[in-house]
């Protein structure tokens, strides 16, 4: 039998006002195959995703999607012919059940009214065993882990029929073990003969996972190789276009004075559960600590119990031997904490101010930035250009609005601005998430250079090759405590792993468990 | 206070409640704050009695006030979900538009700057009396209402089983959650918008129509805040049709027992105060968690 391609894109170009997102792509994904396809951001893979979803129109060039020759088509066209995207940001309905999701749009019907929930609990668990998906149909997303949801996503998409599935970055919110099972289930989905699009930046999955791989830069392909024939260095490169540091250079670390120390600090949440739980750590100067973690173990609210945004209720949090617990995140900053947070849009930046007022944000009561009130316009300009320079921000322009840049360079400009004036602690809360290896290569050496600097690093990242890269020793958080602790560079990534979901370090957190309450009891005899 | 005729009386307010508040329910679990109920029950009723008094058929008013419901609700529709402006302003300016029209449409048909004629009101349903004494007493019982009031009440298991039992309910709640997983799976958003929104014109026309019927005439600004109240109801039911409707009965009994206290020693502004309060004592969450369709005016 011959090989029949499933996708064939020829010539595809999209024209933005201001960027050439697609500049004559061709894209052949063979049918029965796993593909990747890599690029940096901005590199044109969204875009070229989106064109053939139908969610784009190209201005150029030509789509065969098995066999069918397509113009102009819509989502609903492609979704018809077979094909199936598992979005990044998951499209699913929180209160809704498993099956709900997966039905919606085309819900099985009885008595030609009434949705017929017997048969679409049916099918959920008929596709779910098929896979080895696992998923139960009367649950609601909302009470599913993250892994979980990927899975109904999955359902979702072959309830429509598809045998061509996209899945655009699926592994960056997953923990190693959960993206171990999804590679098993992508091959059983190749077993059965499906086609499957992987978009990554993780060149370290493409090899052990797909068979052939596309590399774009710039919105254009810069290669295909099969995955058994490259390396991530010849990967990175194609990228990049150009020699690239995977794994920046260290020096052992000289640590010195311990600088932050947490001493049994708990703090309630929202809905009234303790999402911290007597943690307590303590880095030196000069000591990169890793915090390690499924998102939402606490990790957060430790960093926001530090910098003054979140009330503790207990514990306490000493900087220098300055107790700096729950006083004003301002008052914290001016004793020399420097923050990069989780969520750039959110907390790092105003995306509406421009370049320069963003570079000054944090800084601009100090002397020298502002006088009676008013800020001296002249200094943050000059302050604004000798970061841009320094830091090598792109477009070098500090006029322009933060939300005109890439996400790579709204993330330098967080890390020029809060690395800036010599802190004594830094907290690098995900510093790296969805930004492009150029951009990681530099926050992760000027974060190095920090600590080469004296400065003592908390560092928290879902992100665990990155936690294993910089960290002098890891800390591993689960329920809110930290179950764990490990010397850097003495732990595999699935040991971390078998931590941050809690199946080991139970007996652990029992003990510390032991240990809070003999010293409540105590101080409650004394 | 829990006489037989507040009862009756209670239900009788609570009709065009219930009516206002499950129009609220379809639009608000699509995604859209319908604070425009207030003007559509006011034109509702307008537009009814004008009808009933050219034709002498109240069952044409009620087209009529169905009809008009839908037509200032297609505003709505147009202004926020096409044009995507804000929700909560688009209601606003259609209540103060209705409120100016309606009377202004009074002056130039009766000549009269606050009401109009009286009009012929709906029949009361009840079984023939020659059924016989079992007749007589269901009449005693639960008859004598108009046929609206029962409408209204089928009308609220109706909701009930069309918002979750049906395709088109998973879907229009499904659209009020996440309105861009609608999308992804290719089922328009804006039509699923402008089915709720529509859906809500015509159940607030109606209640609109039986408050004007109820009383065989229009008054100026006769729907006196129940828009709102509707809507607190809709929240205090935690955007349920059952909820909702209960909400409403009680609501229309505090209603009921105000107009029995007139001339008493408890000010009836503080009866009024009821609906409001409890309102914002269920939105505190002090009767368990009220959630919110997820995009709830949001613009898609």
């Amino acid at each position: 039998m011959p090989e029949k391609n499933a996708v064939e894109m020829r010539g595809v170009t999209k024209r933005y006002p201001r960027v050439l997102a697609c500049d004559g792509v061709d894209l052949s994904i063979r049918q029965g195959e796993i593909h990747a396809i890599i690029g940096e951001n901005g590199a044109g893979k969204s875009t070229l995703m989106k064109i053939l979803y139908g969610m784009v129109r190209p201005d150029e060039g030509s789509i065969t999607l098995n066999g069918k020759s397509l113009t102009g088509h819509s989502a609903s066209d492609s979704i018809r012919l077979g094909l199936g995207m598992v979005h990044q940001h998951f499209m699913l309905i929180d209160p809704f059940t498993v099956a709900e999701n997966v039905v919606l749009g085309i819900e099985p019907v009885r008595a030609g009214l009434f949705i017929d929930g017997r048969t679409a609990r049916e099918r959920v668990e008929r596709l779910s065993s098929e896979y080895g998906l696992a998923l139960a149909p009367d649950e609601r997303i909302e009470n599913l882990s993250v892994g979980l949801e990927q899975r109904a996503e999955i359902v979702k998409v072959l309830y429509r029929g598809a045998d061509i599935l996209i899945l655009d970055e699926p592994t960056g919110v997953l923990t190693p073990q959960e993206v171990t099972e999804l590679f098993v289930v992508l091959r059983a989905l190749r077993e059965s003969g499906r086609t499957i699009i992987f978009i990554t930046h993780k060149l370290n999955e493409v090899i052990e996972l797909a068979d052939r791989v596309t590399v774009m830069r710039d919105g254009r392909v810069t290669g295909v190789v099969s995955a058994a024939e490259t390396t991530p260095a010849e990967l990175a490169r194609m990228m990049v276009g150009r020699d690239v540091l995977l794994r920046v250079e260290r020096r052992e670390a000289t640590p010195g004075e311990a600088v932050l120390v947490v001493n049994k600090l708990s703090a309630v949440g929202r809905k009234g559960t303790h999402v911290l739980d007597h943690v307590s750590l303590k880095i030196r100067s000069g000591e990169i600590l890793g915090i390690a973690g499924v998102h939402g173990n606490g990790q957060t609210e430790l960093v926001d119990a530090i910098t003054g945004l979140h009330a503790t209720s207990s514990g306490n949090v000493t900087l220098s031997g300055t107790d700096i617990t729950n006083l004003r995140p301002r008052t914290i900053r001016d004793l020399g904490v420097a923050h990069v947070p989780e969520d750039r849009l959110e907390r790092g930046l105003v995306p509406e101010f421009t370049v320069a007022e963003n570079l000054l944000l944090g800084h601009h009561h100090r002397a020298g930035y502002s006088k009676r009130g008013l800020i001296d316009v002249a200094k943050m300009e000059e302050h604004a250009r000798e970061l841009i320079v320094e830091h090598d921000l792109r477009p070098a322009d500090s006029s322009i609005s933060a939300s005109h840049l890439s996400g790579g360079n709204q993330q330098k400009l967080i890390v020029a601005r809060e690395f800036d004036g010599a802190p004594a602690l830094l907290i690098a809360s995900q510093p790296t998430r969805g930004v492009d290896i150029g951009a990681i290569e530099f926050v992760h050496t000027n974060i190095l250079k920090m600590r080469d600097a004296g400065a003592a690093v908390l560092l928290v990242s879902a992100e665990l090759s990155e936690i294993m890269t910089l960290s002098d020793r890891i800390a591993v958080m689960y329920g809110g405590r930290i179950v764990q602790e490990f010397e850097g560079g003495t732990v595999s990534e699935e040991e971390l792993g078998r931590y941050m979901t809690g199946a080991a370090g139970a007996e652990a957190a029992v003990e510390a468990e032991g240990t809070a309450e003999a010293t409540g009891a105590a101080g409650g005899t004394a | 206070m829990f006489e037989l005729v507040v009862l009756d009386s209670a239900l009788r307010m609570a009709t065009p409640l219930i009516l206002a508040s499950l129009g609220g329910l379809f639009s608000e679990r699509s995604g859209v704050v319908n604070i425009a109920l207030e003007g559509i029950l006011l034109t509702g009723a307008f537009a009814s009695i004008l009808a009933t008094y050219y034709t002498g058929d109240p069952w044409v008013g009620v087209a009529a006030g169905i009809f008009a419901g839908i037509l200032v609700s297609l505003i709505h529709a147009a202004v926020t979900v096409i044009f995507k402006a804000d929700q909560i302003v688009s209601g606003v300016a259609i209540n103060l538009l209705a409120a100016g029209a309606t009377q202004f449409l009074t002056w130039i048909t009766w000549g009269s700057s606050s009401n109009s004629p009286p009009v012929v009101g709906m029949a009361p349903w009840s079984l023939p009396e020659a059924w016989g004494p079992v007749a007589r007493g269901i009449n005693v019982v639960i008859g004598h209402y108009p046929p609206l009031v029962y409408v209204a009440l089928v009308a609220v298991a109706a909701a009930h089983v069309v918002l979750w039992h049906t395709p088109f309910g998973l879907r229009l709640r499904a659209t009020g959650e996440h309105p861009g997983a609608v999308d992804a799976i290719g089922v328009s958003v804006r039509k699923m918008r402008f089915a709720g929104i529509l859906l809500s014109g015509a159940l607030a026309g109606l209640g609109g129509a039986f408050l004007a019927l109820n009383t065989h005439q229009f008054v100026k600004n006769m729907s006196a805040g129940r828009g709102y109240i509707a809507l607190a109801a809709m929240i205090f039911g935690k955007w349920n049709p059952v909820g909702a409707a209960l909400a409403c009965l009680l609501f229309g009994y505090a209603e009921a027992v105000q107009m029995g206290l007139q001339g008493q020693q408890v000010p009836s502004q503080f009866v009024q105060m009821i609906p409001y309060v409890l309102t914002m004592v269920a939105l505190v969450g002090v009767i368990g968690r009220t959630r919110p369709p997820a995009a709830l005016g949001k613009p898609y």
